[in-house]
C-alpha cells in the first residue's frame, strides 16, 4: 500500500498534538506532550489514521470480544451474569531494556518469596533471626499449619505469581502487591493481543514485539515439570470452582490452550492413595494439578469441612507426594499486605541482595507508631486489608467522606494486624479513546511469572486501565478495562 | 450419473475447498509476521513460492509487499488460483450441474463469490485482512455444512467430497511447507520461544491449534507434522483426508479396501496405506519438505487417475 502523506488526509482528528499529560507520568508522552524515544512511531501512525478510523476498529474490537466470548462474571450481580471486559486499543508500550530490568527485578523477588515461603514451614530461621516478628504469622491468615514441614515437588511453592506493578509519578517502578494465590488475567493477556492484530495489524508492522502466545506453551512445561510421576506424559488437570466462578473464562481457556481436561471437584476422587479423575473409559491417574480454588476448599477432610469444591483425602495423597498441587498450599501466607512490608528484608536475608524494583512504602498498622501516623493521616492514605485481593475492602483517602474515614479508624483499631496503609500514589497514564480524542487514563501492570525448571515471565503482562476519568481503580470488578501490553525489541526500531 | 457431470461437481468442490484455503495462507503468513520486526516484508515471498503461483506473480508485480500478495492471492484474475479465480470456476461448474445441488447450496456458494467480487476494489482485505479472511473462510465453513446436511450422501456428493478432500489433503502439505520456507529472524532462534511461537501459529491458521494440544500436550516441530501428516481423527490432517478420500471412492465404485480394480482405487488405497502405516520418524529420516515434495507427486497421480477414470471416457474403438 503506498503511503500518503497523512496531513492530506485529515488534521490530527484525535487531537494528538493538543494531548495533556496534566502533571501525570505518561507512558507514551513526555511533560511536554512529545512522544517518548521509541514510540514516535506509534504516535505519527495514529496521527495519520482518517477521521473515525481508530473509533472504527475500537467497535471492531469491541464486537471481536463480545463475538470470543471474552466474559468476566460479577458478584453480587445475578449469577451468571456475564460482562466483556473493556479493552482499549492503543497499546501500552514498554521499551525492553527497561522490560529487562523489570525482570531481573522479578525474578529476584519471586526467588525470595519462594525461600520465605519455606523457611516458614520449617526452620523458620527468618523469625528466629528476628528479621520478621513472630506475630505475622501466627496472625496470618494464609499460614497453614497442616502442611508445617512439608516439601513440595521440586521444592517449589509460588509457581505462577501475577505481581502488579505501578509507575509513580517521579517515573519509578514500583511493587503494588504480589498475588501467589490463583493470579488471573493472563488469558486476557493473550486474548488481548489476538484481538489486537485481528483488528489492527498495521500497528504491528515492522515492529518487533515479544510473543505472549507461548504463555500455554510455558504453563504446560511448568505442570510437567513438577509432576511428582516419573511418566514422560504426567497427567495434567485444571481444577475450576465452576461455572459460577468469575475467573470461569479464564479456567477453560487455559485447559482449552494446553489441552488438558478442566475438572470440578466432583470428577476427583482419591482411591489406592492417588488422585484420579473419573473417564469413560474408567478411574485415570492425575498426577498435577493445576488447582484454581483457594487453600480452605481444597480437601474437606483436612481444611474447611463444609467444602463442596474440593476433593476428599486431597491433602493426604499430596502430603505423600503422589500429586503435585499449584500453588502449593500454604503459598498465600506470602500473598498478605503485611508480610509484602517486609519482601525488602527477605531479598536481602535470603539471597544477600538489594532489592531491585522498590516497594511502595507501606505503615504497618500492627506496629504502634506506624498506626498513630495512620489514624492521624488516613485522609492522605489509602488504606488496605492484609488478605483481600480483587480491590475489595480498599479505602482511598483523599477520596472518602468523613464517615467513611471514621469507620476505618475504628476498623483499624480494632484489628490492627489486618491493615496496611500507603500513599496515594500517582499511578501513571497511558493514551486512551475517550469519545472522539485521546485521554489520559491510569493504569498499573501485572507480569505472570512461571516458576518451574527456571523461571519464565510473560513479556509486559496485563495493563489494566481506570476508564473512569481520574479513578484509580484498576479492577475488573470495579470499572476497569485493559490493554494490549507491548514489549519492544529496540533492534528494528529504525527501520 | 454423467461424467460431465461428476466432473462439475469435483471440481465445483475442490475449487471451493482452494478458495478457503488461500484466505488459510494469508491468515498463517499475516500471524507468523506480524510483530517479529522489520523482517517481515521478507516473508511474503515465501507464502507466493509455496502456492506454486511464483512467476506468476513476478510477471505482474514489481515487488513482493503484503498488499500485492494479498491482491495477487485473492482478486487477481490473472492468476487462476487466486480466491476470486477459484470461485468463478467454482460458481461455473456449480451453474452446468446445478440440477444436481440443493438450492440452498447453489445460493450460499453464489453469495460467496458475490461477496468476494464485490470486494475486489475495495482495501478490505488489504486494510482488515483477519475480518476479511476470516469471512471467507467462513462462508467455506457454510458450504460445507450446507452440502453436508442438504444433498443426498449418493454419487454426486461422493464426487463433490472427493474432490474436496484431494484439495485439501494438498493444501495441508503446503501449509506444513510454509514453515519450511519461512525465515526466522535468526538462525540462532531455532527452538526459541519465536520458533516455538511459529508452530503453534501453523497449526492456527489450520485451526488446529486446541486438537493439537490435546492430542500432544507441548509443542515440537516433529510432533506438529505428526499431527499435521498422520492424525487419524482431525479433520484436517492429511491421512484423514486421504482415507475419508478413499471411503468416498469406494462409495462410488462399489470396490473394498484392501485391493483394487483400478488406476484410482490403487493410486488412492496405496496412499492411504503408506499414511496408515507411516510413523513420523520415516519422515524426518526423509526429511519433511522431501516428504510432502514426494506426497504431493502421488497425490496428483491419484487426481489425475480420478479425472481420466471417471470424467474423460474415452469409447473403445472397435480396432
Amino acid at each position: 500500500m503506498e503511503q500518503v502523506n497523512s496531513n492530506f488526509l485529515n488534521n490530527d482528528p484525535l487531537n494528538i498534538s493538543k494531548y495533556d499529560t496534566r502533571g501525570f507520568f505518561d507512558e507514551m508522552f513526555s511533560e511536554a506532550g512529545v512522544a517518548r524515544p521509541g514510540v514516535e512511531f506509534l504516535v505519527d501512525k495514529l496521527t495519520a489514521l482518517p477521521v473515525g478510523e481508530l473509533q472504527r476498529r475500537q467497535r471492531a474490537a469491541d464486537h471481536e470480544l463480545l463475538n470470543m466470548g471474552i466474559t468476566f462474571n460479577v458478584y453480587g450481580h445475578s449469577a451468571g451474569t456475564e460482562k466483556v471486559w473493556p479493552f482499549d486499543l492503543i497499546p501500552r508500550v514498554i521499551q525492553e531494556e527497561e522490560w529487562l530490568h523489570v525482570e531481573r527485578g522479578l525474578k529476584q523477588r519471586i526467588r525470595a518469596l519462594n525461600m520465605f515461603i519455606d523457611d516458614l514451614y520449617h526452620d523458620q530461621k527468618i523469625i528466629k533471626d528476628g528479621v520478621l516478628p513472630e506475630y505475622m504469622i501466627q496472625s496470618s491468615k494464609g499460614f497453614l499449619k497442616q502442611i508445617q514441614g512439608m516439601k513440595p515437588p521440586r521444592g517449589i511453592w509460588c509457581h505462577i505469581t501475577g505481581t502488579d506493578l505501578v509507575r509513580a509519578g517521579d517515573g519509578q517502578i514500583y511493587v503494588l502487591e504480589d498475588n501467589l494465590r490463583c493470579p488471573s488475567g493472563v488469558s486476557y493477556v493473550i486474548e488481548n493481543r489476538e484481538v489486537m492484530k485481528r483488528t489492527f495489524p498495521q500497528l504491528f508492522e515492522g515492529r518487533n514485539i515479544l510473543p505472549v502466545e507461548t504463555y500455554p506453551e510455558q504453563l504446560l512445561k511448568m505442570l510437567q515439570f513438577v509432576s511428582p510421576s516419573s511418566s514422560n506424559e504426567p497427567t495434567v488437570v485444571v481444577l475450576t470452582p465452576g461455572v459460577h466462578n468469575s475467573a470461569y473464562f479464564e479456567h477453560c481457556f487455559l485447559a482449552q490452550q494446553m489441552g488438558v481436561e478442566l475438572v470440578q471437584g466432583s470428577d476427583l476422587l482419591v482411591k489406592d492413595s492417588y488422585v484420579h479423575m473419573r473417564t469413560t473409559r474408567g478411574l485415570k491417574r492425575v498426577d498435577v494439578i493445576y488447582r484454581r480454588i483457594d487453600d480452605d476448599f481444597l480437601d474437606p477432610d483436612c481444611l474447611r469441612p463444609d467444602s463442596t469444591l474440593g476433593v476428599k483425602g486431597l491433602m493426604q495423597v499430596y502430603r505423600a507426594g503422589k500429586v503435585a498441587l499449584v500453588n502449593a498450599p500454604g503459598t498465600g501466607v506470602a500473598d498478605d499486605k503485611a508480610i509484602y512490608a517486609y519482601v525488602p528484608k527477605m531479598i536481602k536475608y535470603y539471597l544477600g541482595e538489594d532489592m531491585i524494583l522498590p516497594n511502595v512504602p507501606t505503615y504497618m498498622c500492627a506496629d504502634d507508631s506506624e498506626r498513630s501516623y495512620v489514624l492521624e493521616n488516613i485522609d492522605k492514605l489509602v488504606i488496605k486489608p492484609a488478605n483481600e485481593s480483587g480491590g475489595y475492602g480498599i479505602l482511598l483517602g483523599p477520596k472518602a467522606t468523613k464517615e467513611q474515614l471514621a469507620n476505618y479508624k475504628e476498623l483499624i483499631k480494632s484489628n490492627p494486624r489486618n491493615y496496611v496503609a500507603q500513599p496515594m500514589l500517582d499511578l501513571s497514564t497511558v493514551p486512551t479513546l475517550c469519545g472522539d480524542s485521546l485521554e489520559g487514563r491510569h493504569v498499573d501492570l501485572r507480569p505472570y511469572i512461571l516458576f518451574g525448571e527456571d523461571i519464565y515471565i510473560v513479556p509486559g503482562g496485563l495493563t489494566r486501565v481506570a476508564l473512569v476519568k481520574d479513578s484509580l481503580i484498576v479492577n475488573s470488578s470495579q470499572g476497569g478495562g485493559s490493554k494490549d501490553t507491548w514489549v519492544l525489541r529496540n533492534e528494528s526500531s529504525g527501520v | 450419473m454423467l461424467s460431465r457431470v461428476a466432473d462439475s461437481i469435483f471440481w465445483m468442490r475442490r475449487y471451493i475447498e482452494r478458495a478457503e484455503n488461500v484466505a488459510r495462507f494469508i491468515d498463517v503468513t499475516l500471524n507468523l509476521t506480524l510483530g517479529i520486526g522489520a523482517g517481515h516484508y521478507q516473508q511474503w515471498e515465501p507464502l507466493v513460492y509455496t502456492t506454486g503461483d511464483n512467476e506468476l506473480f513476478h510477471e505482474h508485480y514489481d515487488q513482493v509487499t503484503q498488499a500485492n500478495v494479498i491482491r495477487f492471492l485473492t482478486f487477481d484474475e490473472r492468476n487462476p488460483n487466486s480466491i476470486l479465480s477459484c470461485l468463478k470456476m467454482a460458481r461455473e461448474n456449480a451453474r452446468v450441474s446445478r440440477e444436481m445441488l440443493s438450492s440452498q447450496m447453489w445460493e450460499e456458494l453464489n453469495k460467496f463469490y458475490l461477496f468476494v467480487r464485490d470486494n475486489r476494489h475495495d482495501s478490505t482485505a488489504v486494510d482488515s485482512p483477519f475480518e476479511f479472511f476470516g469471512r471467507i473462510r467462513q462462508a467455506g465453513y457454510l458450504l460445507e455444512g450446507v452440502t453436508y446436511s442438504t444433498m443426498s450422501h449418493g454419487e454426486a456428493w461422493n464426487f463433490g467430497r472427493l474432490g474436496a478432500l484431494l484439495e485439501r489433503a494438498d493444501k495441508t502439505s503446503r501449509i506444513l511447507d510454509v514453515k519450511y520456507y519461512l525465515l526466522l529472524p535468526d538462525v540462532s532462534d531455532v527452538g526459541t520461544p519465536i520458533d516455538i511461537s511459529q508452530w503453534g501459529m501453523l497449526l492456527k491458521s489450520t485451526s488446529a491449534l486446541e486438537m493439537y494440544r490435546r492430542r500432544h500436550g507441548r509443542l515440537s516441530p516433529k510432533q506438529v507434522a505428526a499431527f499435521m501428516l498422520l492424525d487419524r481423527d482431525f479433520p484436517r490432517a492429511i491421512r484423514f483426508c486421504v482415507s475419508r478420500a478413499e471411503q468416498s471412492l469406494l462409495a462410488i465404485t462399489g470396490g473394498t479396501t484392501g485391493n483394487f480394480s483400478n488406476k484410482p482405487e490403487q493410486y488412492l488405497g496405496r496412499l492411504r496405506a503408506e499414511f496408515d502405516f507411516l510413523h513420523i520418524d520415516d519422515v524426518m529420516d526423509l526429511g519433511l519438505h522431501e516428504f510432502i515434495d514426494n506426497f504431493q507427486v502421488k497425490l496428483n497421480l491419484a487426481g489425475d487417475a480420478i479425472c481420466e477414470t471417471f470424467f474423460e471416457v474415452i469409447p473403445v474403438s472397435a480396432s
